[in-house]
């Protein structure tokens, strides 16, 4: 393996920013932003650098790593603290720094009027030095670190305006949820430790065929654990939706476009242990189908523009899950839709704040309406993001969807169909969902009273978000063509057979457009031709009603975890208080009984003192005088 | 006159001192008292060297001097100290451990 | 070899001349009042165990006894109790309730305990006496086994000597941390510390007339003694006199009026 002492300075520069950012407190208030934005673009400048290093180098020695420290070394358990590069990450690094430079741009301005700017730069600085890690560690225990950083970023950042006591609530659920999935991950890694004696991604590599499946499935299914919680996956999605509190360029980066999507990452790492573990690896696939309905249903109920999009964000990742869960064959176009997923979603956020920008924080999409004429910049950018994520050729969304379905469909028997069917129904839904933002927002007639002033967002807000609708618009066809990506990817991945053709790939994209042009139409004539009412409708159906409350996730956790939970605690408090505390003060009463009579023995007086050391002495006498008598 | 008689001495001359250290206030006298006390050690010292016939005991009681004298020198340092702070020779002010 | 278990002639003569002597001076040192006079008894008792050492073929412990102990180190303690002079610590009563009971109770027990511990002890062997390893001479046996078997702890003794001198250098020097008031400052302090009484300055010692040494106090115009009008050692030590007998009670104060 090439070393390359150049992959530190990609997680040093915003690492630095961070603290730098942090331990300068106001003195850097005036320029912190300038800094931290330079120092994501110099991470993303060395990520550029990094790749044009790896395309001149020949596929076998493509990845690079660097050893920083040692950082465990007990008995046979050695762990260093060494980065790895290689075709997987530098996908990521370049989403990473480039999507989240642009974010930073776009934070200048839509963060300017914020006291707390410098604070906020120096955790997404944060975020991108723990998100570089966690695709960087050659390691579990080294993704683990940047695992745990980005969920601290992620934190910090929803609770950004902790001031509001919602969205404190917000973050700590958020850690919280995320905390289960990190237990799996940590159980993933001392199973791997107890059963093959590594924890190094080569060493679980190599170890992955000889470890008993049962092992590989315990693991799988742990890591699994670990990218549900991670990826907002049924069943730890209840998270996602309130994560929106943060500050929309948050939502963008760190909850459309990045952190989510670290458990795809996870899952598509790790492919050596799901090849070997095909039950883990169902599982997979089960459950991005669910979620990526679950999505897709509770995106057509939500009438706050950022929910809406979480939602919507929750279902595309379904999609890359369930894509990762079709083995070698779905590798490669789940890491592909994360990619222009990456792209037109944060694009999409970024409207989405552009909307709200100019609608003074606005998020009721009921009360927007024929905002197209308003901002037009935000129409144009967030209309090819839309157009990207309904699948419409030849926007990103086409290709990459487009193949996850084939690939589901194709992946043979009942399953196939159940998983390639959701898939399709899940399309459809999407341009349901999508198109009813999209009207709601810009084309409806306006429903906002005429306090409001909407007006386009400044250059520096529009900027990124073009340049995000670009990547929109082209992703998917560079990406895809003559399948580059794929071909980037395959050193990677297990060899595979060639599979069986349930339907041929052009009828597949035709079955896909039908269900999106159903989608659009539904919601064309549910929306554009028929009136919006301004105050959400109580007259509508029992299903209806329960989307609009995230299909129940909150009161099913609340029923099945919290209240049980707190039975738990208020039993266990009375043991504690009665049983353990009742023993401790027993214990500190003799002590202090013992205690308040021995202390008249200590006067203070060096003679009282002297005296007993002469009994003492007396004693000891009498002692040898009894023995010897 | 039988040889034990020194021990027996030594063994009331330290006893003497023992409650002079119990009984006596002043810091000073109460310090004379433990060189009685290292002085009745020093004569059973010698005593015995004399009844072993070997000069062991003496070389001990020699260096016993010689801490003793560090003992006095350092002793006597503080009591200087304390009565400096306190405007008082009494062990018996000394007395802040207790609290 | 001479038996030594029993002692003849002017060694028993001298023990039984000196031991009484040495224990009711050391019974002394707990029962006279000033810390002078213990100190005194201390220099005795001292003095006839260098006796003692010498009957014992010490020569060389006796002579050190007398120089370092009695010579140098009572010095020391004289000059201290210069130095801290007299206080009311000199009082033989008891202020801890019960403590003297139980002292000597605990003493009279471990006194008499080890010394029936001696009655009861045998010896093991002959005592053997110090002729053989005097022969070369006292010092010289000493140095031998000094400079040979013992220099470990010689060296290690010789170092805790330096230390303890350095250490007491550092305790006893005094550094000042307020600057010394000036006679003004002093002068100022008095008249705004509360009453004006002492702004003065104490009253001075003695009976008008009748009687001005330092021991007498001043009596007030109520007729009692001022008690701060004599220094606080000579009262710790009982030497004040009682002024109320040079008050001029007898003397005719009428005054006679005249033209």
């Amino acid at each position: 393996m090439v070393t390359n002492s150049g992959l530190v300075y990609l997680i040093a520069l915003p690492l630095f920013g961070a603290l730098s950012l942090l331990l300068l407190g106001r003195r850097a208030d005036k320029w912190g932003h300038l800094l931290a934005t330079a120092l994501s673009a110099g991470s993303f400048a060395v990520g550029l650098f990094q790749l044009s290093e790896m395309l001149g180098r020949a596929t076998e020695s493509r990845p690079v790593t660097q050893k920083l420290f040692t950082w465990i070394s007990v008995g046979s358990f050695n762990v260093d603290a060494s980065l790895l590069l290689d075709q997987l990450s530098i996908c990521f690094v370049l989403l990473i720094t480039g999507v989240g430079t642009l974010i930073h741009i776009y934070s200048i301005s839509y963060m300017s009027d914020d006291p707390d700017r410098r604070r906020f730069f120096a955790f997404l600085n944060l975020f991108i030095a723990a998100m570089l890690l966690l695709v960087l560690g050659d390691s579990y225990l080294n993704l683990y670190v940047g695992w745990e950083g980005v969920g601290l970023a992620s934190y910090l950042l929803i609770g950004f305006w902790n001031q509001k006591a919602a969205y404190a609530t917000a973050s700590k659920k958020a850690f919280i949820m995320n905390r289960i999935g990190d237990m799996g991950l940590s159980f993933a890694i001392m199973i791997a430790f107890a059963s093959l004696g590594t924890v190094s991604f080569s060493g679980v590599k190599e170890n992955a065929h000889s470890a008993s499946e049962a092992t590989m499935t315990a693991i799988g299914i742990m890591l699994l654990v670990a990218a549900v919680g991670k990826s907002a996956q049924f069943p730890l999605q209840a998270w996602l939706g309130d994560a929106m509190a943060g500050p929309t360029p948050v939502s963008a980066l760190i909850h459309a476009a990045t952190m989510v999507t670290a458990g795809v990452y996870l899952i598509v790492r790790s492919n050596f242990v799901f090849d070997a573990a095909p039950t883990a690896q169902l599982l997979v696939a089960i459950i991005g189908a669910i979620t990526l309905m679950f999505g897709a249903l509770v995106g057509t109920a939500k009438d706050d523009i950022k929910k809406a999009l979480a939602a919507s964000t929750m279902s595309q990742i379904g999609y890359m899950i369930l894509g990762a869960g079709l083995g070698p064959a779905g590798y490669a176009f789940a890491i592909m839709h994360l990619l222009t997923h990456g792209f037109f979603k944060a694009g999409m956020f970024l409207g989405a704040g552009s909307v709200m920008h100019g609608m003074n924080d606005e998020v009721n999409m009921r009360k927007y309406g024929a905002l197209r004429k308003f901002m037009p910049i935000t129409f144009i950018t967030f209309g090819l993001g839309y157009l990207a994520i309904i699948g419409v050729p030849p926007f990103a969304g086409f290709y990459s969807k487009d193949m996850l379905i084939e690939t589901a469909l194709n992946a043979g028997g009942v399953k196939g169909i159940l998983l390639g069917g959701t898939a399709l129904l899940g399309a459809g839904i999407t341009a349901f969902y999508m198109t009813r933002v999209m009207i709601l927002t810009f084309t409806s007639p306006k429903r906002w009273d005429d306090n409001q002033h909407p007006h386009e967002s400044p250059i520096l807000m529009w900027a990124p978000m073009a340049i995000l609708a670009i990547g929109s618009v082209s992703s998917g066809f560079l990406l895809s063509r003559g399948d580059a990506l794929k071909h980037w990817l395959e050193p990677l991945f297990e060899e595979h057979g060639e599979h069986t053709e349930l339907l041929p790939p052009i009828v597949v994209s035709g079955l896909a457009l039908t269900m999106v042009a159903i989608g659009v139409a539904l919601a064309v004539v549910k929306y554009q031709l028929s009136e919006v009412e301004a105050v959400a409708p109580e007259n509508v159906t029992e299903f209806t009603q329960i989307a609009r409350r995230d299909l129940l996730q909150d009161e099913i956790n609340e029923a099945l975890f919290m209240r049980p939970g707190q039975v738990l605690t208020s039993v266990l408090v009375k043991f504690d208080e009665s049983v353990i505390d009742g023993a401790v003060r027993g214990i500190g009463q003799i002590a202090m009984g013992s205690g308040s009579s021995l202390r008249r023995t200590q006067t203070g007086f060096v003679r009282s003192y002297a005296m007993l050391i002469l009994i003492g002495a007396a004693a000891l006498i009498a002692a040898i005088w009894v023995v010897t008598l | 006159m039988n040889i034990d008689n020194y021990l027996y001495l030594s063994a009331l001359l330290f006893t003497i001192g023992a409650v002079g250290v119990v009984v006596r206030r002043n810091a000073i006298v109460v310090f004379m008292c433990v060189e009685l006390m290292l002085n009745a050690a020093n004569l059973t010292l010698v005593t015995f060297s004399r009844i072993n016939g070997t000069l062991d005991g003496q070389v001990v009681a020699f260096f016993t001097m010689v801490v003793a004298a560090c003992e006095v020198v350092v002793g006597l340092a503080i009591i200087v100290t304390i009565y400096r702070s306190r405007r008082s020779a009494s062990i018996d002010d000394a007395s802040l451990l207790k609290r | 070899m001479e038996p030594l278990l029993t002692i003849q002639g002017p060694e028993a003569m001298l023990f039984w001349v000196l031991a009484p002597l040495s224990v009711i001076a050391a019974l002394g040192m707990l029962l006279v009042k000033k810390a002078v006079h213990s100190a005194l008894l201390l220099a005795w008792v001292m003095i006839t165990e260098a006796i003692f050492y010498i009957a014992q073929d010490a020569l060389f412990l006796g002579i050190v006894q007398i120089i370092v102990y009695t010579g140098a180190v009572m010095m020391l303690f004289l000059f201290i109790l210069m130095l801290v002079g007299v206080d009311s610590s000199d009082s033989l009563s008891e202020t801890i309730t019960g403590l003297r009971p139980i002292a000597i109770t605990a003493a009279l027990g471990f006194g008499g305990l080890l010394v029936s511990l001696l009655g009861r002890a045998t010896l093991g062997r002959e005592p053997v006496g110090l002729t053989v390893a005097n022969a070369p001479g006292n010092v010289q046996g000493l140095a031998v086994l000094l400079f040979s078997k013992y220099v470990w702890p010689f060296e290690v003794v010789s170092a805790l000597l330096i230390t303890a001198a350095i250490g007491a250098m550092v305790l006893a020097h005094h550094q000042r941390t307020n600057i010394r008031p000036t006679q003004r400052e002093q002068a100022v302090n008095r008249f705004r510390s509360g009453s004006l009484a002492g702004a003065a300055g104490l009253p001075g010692p003695g009976v008008f007339a009748r009687h001005n040494a330092v021991d007498v106090p001043a009596l007030l115009p109520d007729g009692t003694p001022a008690p701060s009008s004599i220094s606080a050692t000579l009262k710790a030590r009982g030497d004040v006199i009682d002024s109320g007998q040079f008050q001029l009670d007898n003397v005719d104060t009428t005054v006679k009026e005249e033209k």
